[in-house]
């Protein structure tokens, strides 16, 4: 689908991108991962001409990119910034219909686009199109960069770290739409990051980039198992580091990568102070706990708004779904159940049925390379 | 004579001196617009010339406008076509540097995404720059208009009339009268003035970035 062809760029005597070359399939979730600097923002932006390469070809289904016109080019290939980049002079209708416009869909068209997508994140069309996005979160707002960026319905979505400035449980969440919608849309994503939890998390494949290079390009899980290079290495277990405290002791346990950080509430809480919390961090469900603190269940947004009344305390709407385990359980038993579980995460309880934390997908990740890595320093 | 019964007999001679002052005023704010927004947008596409551009128009409202208008005699004659130019040379700086600087701090990200997602250049300015950029460009022409409000008093100097037609008459016959007759419809009129252009600015800023600025 998109093949580079020795692709050289250089300002002035400084050589950014040495000689590049390789192949995206269709609908591959492909992660562009490196040290600040080695050219991956680079590399991003010559695939829809934002950047011209010196030297090298990049061909998207077999055609020569430099024979097209860039600005058609551009509206063909999705495009999502770290800095978002809503106009701000735009409603999030606006915003999300902006490439639609400009191809002169018809208005009604546009407006069921619109429709649709804000349906696919869970943003009421009522409730949020006519808003700016000043008025969003900073997930709400990227959730809507992205949907301006589906809005054409391009094949291809380049993302450069989208979600670098968002705070981490809003990133997991959104990591997981995403990863919901490429599977669901079946779109090909050439996605930015320095975040190998978020790399081993979203990928098919990691491109691991260094000085201008490509160091390595495999799955996650080859990736962590043949490291191709010493930087890779470092690059796997700094994440590691930063995520545990490796205590030595071989076994690992459910509650060694367990995030601690997890949103409780009461389950005499109110419908509404739920949503609001809900929205306000960008998550979709919410840890209900007892008044004694031990866990009752948790409670989604779409039960919330299916069944909820305001005013109503949520002890009704509260479910046992999400599954749990002790946290001095075996990590390979977590995996399992989290695995072959139904939801995106499991809970994870102390011995007096407190609640300990969770695990995502992506501590398992980080859990994973701990497992390989964990005794490197 | 009190100012009240000047004002009463003299009533026409104000009113047409006032209809002049506007003229003035609104013929060289629309030329300074015509000449200044182009020429700002065109700046914030060639930078290297802005640096330049930017120190000679600052130099021009530096001129003392006596000086000017002393020029604009020699070169155009008398009338209200000199006074005119002068009016516009003067118009011209708080216009343009505002779009320059209005432009050039619309912030870049939505610049990279404008043009990322498939706008062209023309696109991205009508669509994005200017909008943004828009309050900041309409408190250069509110500056403008101010100012060009009390420069115009000075073109009763040479013979293009408003209200300065009444403030010299009074200071060369030491009539009190006509100095107020043409000093206070002047200051009211910058504030009018002032006024509807700040309404102007509040009306025409994209809702989204009202109360904050970008
Ligand atoms: N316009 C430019 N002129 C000169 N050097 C640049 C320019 N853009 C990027 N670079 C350099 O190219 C290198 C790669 O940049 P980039 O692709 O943005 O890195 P990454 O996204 O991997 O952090 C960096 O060292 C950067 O300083
Ligand atoms: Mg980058």
């Amino acid at each position: 689908m998109i093949k580079f062809e020795n692709i050289s760029k250089s300002y002035g005597q400084t050589a950014i991108l040495k000689n590049i070359s390789f192949e995206i399939k269709q609908g591959e979730f492909v992660v562009l991962i490196g040290p600040s600097g080695c050219g991956k923002t680079t590399t991003l932006k010559t695939i829809n001409r934002l950047i011209e390469p010196n030297d090298g070809k990049i061909f998207i289904n077999g055609k020569d990119i430099t024979k097209e016109n860039p600005v058609e080019l551009r509206r063909t290939i999705g495009y999502v910034i770290q800095q978002i980049g809503l106009f701000p002079n735009m409603t999030v209708e606006q915003n999300i219909s902006v490439v639609p416009r400009l191809l002169k869909y018809p208005k009604q068209k546009c407006k069921e686009i619109v429709q649709d997508l804000l349906k696919l994140v869970d943003m009421p069309y009522e409730e949020n199109a006519h808003k700016y996005p000043s008025e969003l979160s900073g997930g709400q707002q990227q959730r809507i960069g992205v949907l301006r960026a589906l809005a054409a319905s391009p094949p291809i979505i380049l993302m450069d770290e989208p979600f670098g400035a968002l705070d981490p449980l809003t990133r997991d969440t959104l990591q997981e739409e995403i990863k919901q919608i490429q599977k669901k849309l079946k779109k090909t994503i050439v996605f930015v990051t320095h975040d190998m939890d978020e790399a081993l998390s979203l990928a098919d494949t990691i491109i691991f980039m260094d000085k201008g290079k490509i160091i390595q390009m495999a799955s996650p899980e080859e990736m962590l198992q043949n490291p191709g290079a010493p930087i890779i290495k470092s690059f796997l277990s700094k994440q590691i580091d930063n995520g545990s405290n490796g205590n030595g002791s071989q076994k690992l346990f459910a509650e060694d990568f367990m995030r601690t950080k997890v949103l409780k509430v009461p389950k005499t809480s109110r419908t509404l102070e739920c949503i609001k919390l809900m929205s306000s961090r960008d998550v979709n469900s919410l840890v209900v706990i007892n008044e004694d603190d031990t866990y009752l269940g948790t409670v989604t947004i779409e039960k919330i708004k299916e069944q909820g009344q305001p005013g109503k305390e949520i002890a009704d709407l509260v479910t046992a779904e999400v599954i749990t385990v002790g946290r001095k359980e075996a990590a390979q038993v977590a995996f399992d159940k989290l695995l072959s579980s139904e939801s995106s995460y499991v809970i994870v309880l102390n011995d007096n049925q407190t609640v300990a934390g969770l695990i995502t997908r992506t501590s398992m990740a980080k859990a994973l390379g701990e497992a390989l890595w964990g005794e490197v320093q | 004579m009190s100012l009240i019964e000047f004002s009463l007999s003299s009533y026409n001679e104000v009113l047409k001196n006032l209809i002049r002052h506007v003229e003035l005023v609104g013929i060289s704010i629309l030329l300074g617009i015509l000449i200044s927004i182009p020429l700002g947008i065109f700046l914030t596409r060639h930078k290297r010339m802005a640096g330049l551009v930017l120190a000679l128009a600052g130099t021009i409202q530096t001129i003392p406008g006596l000086v000017m208008l002393g020029f604009a005699l020699i070169l155009i004659g008398i009338g209200m076509l000199p006074a005119i130019a002068v009016l516009t040379l003067y118009a011209i700086l708080p216009i343009l540097r505002n779009t320059y600087t209005g432009i050039t701090e619309v912030d870049k990200s939505y610049t990279e995404a404008s043009r990322g997602i498939g706008m062209t250049n023309m696109q991205t300015l009508f669509k994005v720059e200017i909008p943004i950029a828009l309050p900041t460009i309409i408190t250069g022409i509110r500056l403008s208009t101010v100012y060009i409000v009390s420069w115009a008093t000075l073109a009763g100097l040479i013979g293009a009339g408003g209200l300065g037609d009444l403030i010299w008459t009074g200071l060369s016959t030491y009539n009190t009268n006509y100095i107020l007759a043409g000093a206070i419809p002047s200051a009211i009129l910058a504030l009018i003035l002032n006024g509807l252009i700040g309404l102007l600015e509040k009306i025409l800023t994209p809702r989204g970035l009202r109360g904050s600025r970008v």
